[in-house]
């Protein structure tokens, strides 16, 4: 007998055991899904392939730099090589991973909410960077691009030969993915949040993401526009920023800049978010002074659009602005500040435990103050005229997007990876990779530091050989850093099928995410929360299990 | 999803449409006829005053806004400060650069 009663069925799934991976199988209903927590997971595979890739351009560099000849790759290769790294991690890795991938699946489970406000729209926009991507790797397939990531003209509008316009073409359209997304995150955070779930309840993960949308929705459009704008000059000369045609070239870096600069606040603002959950959640208290480490999400994200132009300070700006723009420049890290003591501050008697997020967490407020600091160096006017264009600014941005970002990325990956799958990961080999992490990262970028202090210039395939010794330091810390990314993708390939599995609430954390079930249900909730308690309200949480338990 | 949009209580009457786009017609034609005569540095500011003019006509009524709610509004004002703050810092670097350094 093969009839299967509706008796028979309950029987062999009871509702608790479906959840949003097993409602229904194969790549439609995947490519298809309007189901938030389906397409934070497509973004994850997305850029965690884009990351690979940008790691393999990297690792080539570094293999170049091993000797002071040009000897591995050639002068045009390794231009084409730098360009490609950084804009596949800025564009295509950092820009979208934690707002499309974590903030995508934990922000409206943590709001208590079905879905996003748009689901469809949040579709579009990950097909939208699909396309983006997609147009990146034809050129990188059909042969690459030289102008650095940041396209600087005339160099990207007249003399590159080059794939300028289809490169630009695709930083564009994944520009609109990245608009799409914060739009839909704001307007999920004022009209989606569960009953009781007032703005100061919300956990700070909820305000560094709003904070980064209305970055990503204020400071996006001026890089289509100006990307728009450079196309239009390339392809039919008229004349914008090429001064033989009338333009300034000023210009297009004012332009570049007024998105760009926010947009490493939309690469920061979200790792602070991770931070703020995990400190809370390993310390077991509330974070110092909620509401300035939430404010200073939204200061961050205000203050962060008038200091563009200290990119620009030996470009040829008027000495007036450079001074205006300096200032500016201190003040943008008060905020910054301000969370890094509020998070010093919750740790302090704090009850820590040494899980891997946390491990991750603590590199990324010792890295990202470095990061900030060496930032405030650059900001100081005469100081940047020495190291403007060497090897230190790219130990500062390193410091901030992969000593901060990137490690922010891993500490939520691993911190919200029971919630995601339903399986732990082996902690062990997480510890471990972290080490590897840490480790690599300091010894691939600290010697930078020492470097351009001394003097070499960033984007050139050759240097003097004094600068040796320092260099084989730089690439043997990557060396280490490539084994410590390498470990979390086979450790979490593993536990997707050997994992313990995760239970409800695996870090004994508050938040709404760990009151549903890992994987969560389709609709998240199988019935809407009613929030009656504060954020991180771990204090209660102890002392009710202390009157229940005894412990 | 309706909770989530207002909904669409649309109070403008029809002649007021008919209106605004009469005003914008006229708001072209004056463009024109002011790019015939040469009025020295005051070019530029009337170009831009009448094309700012005509923007304002078009957002408030065809865009509804002017009947919109308070957070409309505040999302429209936000979007034109963050452009003023893009042009004030620009101009910033531009109208400075050959100021005197002694
Ligand atoms: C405390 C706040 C910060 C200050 C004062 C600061 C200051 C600066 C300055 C002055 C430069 C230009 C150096 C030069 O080219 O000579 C610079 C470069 C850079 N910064 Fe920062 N920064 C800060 C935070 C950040 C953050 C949070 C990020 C990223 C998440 C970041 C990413 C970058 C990048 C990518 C560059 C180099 C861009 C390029 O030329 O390719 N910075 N920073
Ligand atoms: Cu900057």
């Amino acid at each position: 007998m093969t009839s299967v009663t509706y008796h028979d069925v309950q029987f062999l799934e009871p509702a608790k055991t479906r959840n949003y991976l097993n409602v229904d199988y194969g790549a439609l209903s995947w490519l298809l899904t309007k189901d938030h927590k389906r397409i934070g997971i497509l973004y994850m595979v997305s850029i965690s392939v884009m990351f690979i890739l940008g790691g393999f351009f990297a690792l080539m560099m570094r293999l170049e730099l091993l000797t002071p000849e040009g000897d591995l790759l050639t002068s045009d290769t390794y231009n084409k090589f730098f360009t490609l790294h950084g804009i596949i991690m800025i564009f295509f890795f950092l820009i979208p991973s934690i707002p499309a991938v974590l903030g995508n699946f934990i922000l409206p489970i943590q709001l208590g909410a079905k879905d996003l406000a748009f689901p469809r729209i949040n579709l579009l926009s990950w097909y939208l960077y699909m396309i983006g991507a997609f147009t990146g790797l034809l050129v990188v397939i059909i042969g690459g691009v030289d102008t650095g990531w940041t396209f600087y003209t005339p160099f990207s509008t007249q003399y590159s030969n080059t794939h300028v316009i289809g490169t630009t073409f695709g930083a564009f359209i994944v520009g609109f993915s990245s608009i799409l997304t914060g739009l839909n995150f704001i307007v999920t955070i004022h009209r989606m949040r569960a009953p009781g779930l007032t703005w100061y309840r919300l956990p700070l993960f909820v305000w560094a993401m709003y904070a980064t949308s209305l970055v990503q929705l204020l400071a996006t459009p001026i890089l289509a526009i100006t990307l728009v704008m450079l196309m239009i000059e390339r392809f039919i000369h008229v004349g914008i920023f090429d001064p033989a045609l009338g333009g300034d070239p000023l210009l297009f870096q004012h332009m570049f800049w007024f998105y760009s600069h926010p947009a490493v606040y939309i690469m920061i603002l979200p790792a602070m978010g991770v931070a703020s959950e995990v400190v809370a959640a390993f310390t077991r208290k509330k974070i110092f002074g909620y509401t300035f480490v939430a404010y200073s999400s939204l200061a961050i994200a205000f203050l962060g659009f008038l200091v563009w132009a200290h990119h620009m300070f030996v470009a040829g700006i008027s000495v007036y602005s450079a001074m205006i723009f300096s200032f500016l420049s201190y003040f943008v890290a008060v905020p910054s500040a301000i969370k890094v003591f509020n998070w010093t501050a919750t740790l302090y008697k704090g009850s820590v435990s040494w899980q891997t997020p946390m491990l991750y967490i603590l590199g990324f407020i010792g890295l990202f103050t470095m990061g900030g600091v060496t930032g405030l160096f650059l900001a100081a006017l005469g100081l940047d005229v020495h190291v403007t264009d060497t090897y230190f600014v790219v130990a500062h941005f390193h410091y901030i997007m992969v000593g901060g970002a990137v490690m922010g990325y891993f500490a939520g990956l691993h911190y919200w990876w029971p919630k995601i799958t339903g399986r732990m990961y082996p902690e062990w080999w997480a510890r471990l990779g972290a080490l590897l992490v840490f480790v690599g990262f300091n010894l691939t970028f600290f010697p930078q530091f020492i470097l351009g202090y001394l003097g070499m210039p960033r984007r050139y395939h050759a240097y003097a050989p004094e600068f040796q010794v320092l260099n084989v330091m730089s690439t043997a810390g990557a060396s280490i850093l490539a084994v410590g990314y390498m470990l979390p993708l086979v450790y979490l390939l593993w536990s997707l099928r050997f994992g313990r599995k995760a239970g409800t609430n695996p870090w004994g954390a508050v938040g709404l995410e760990w009151t549903t079930s890992s994987p969560p249900p389709k609709d998240n909730f199988h019935e809407t929360p009613v929030v009656t308690w504060e954020a991180y309200d771990y204090p209660a949480m102890l002392k009710a299990m202390g009157e229940t338990q005894n412990v | 999803m309706a909770d989530i949009h207002e909904a669409p209580h649309d109070v403008t009457p029809l002649p007021t449409y008919f209106f605004v786009f009469i005003a914008l017609a006229a708001g072209t034609l004056l463009t024109w006829y002011a790019s015939t005569i040469n009025l020295g540095w005051a070019n530029t500011p009337i170009a831009l005053f009448i094309a700012t003019t005509k923007a304002v006509l078009v957002i408030l009524f065809f865009m509804h806004v002017i009947h919109s709610t308070r957070l409309t509004w505040v999302v429209i004002i936000a979007s034109f400060v963050w452009l003023g703050m893009l042009f004030v810092l620009t101009f910033a670097d531009y109208l400075t650069r050959f100021w005197a350094i002694d």
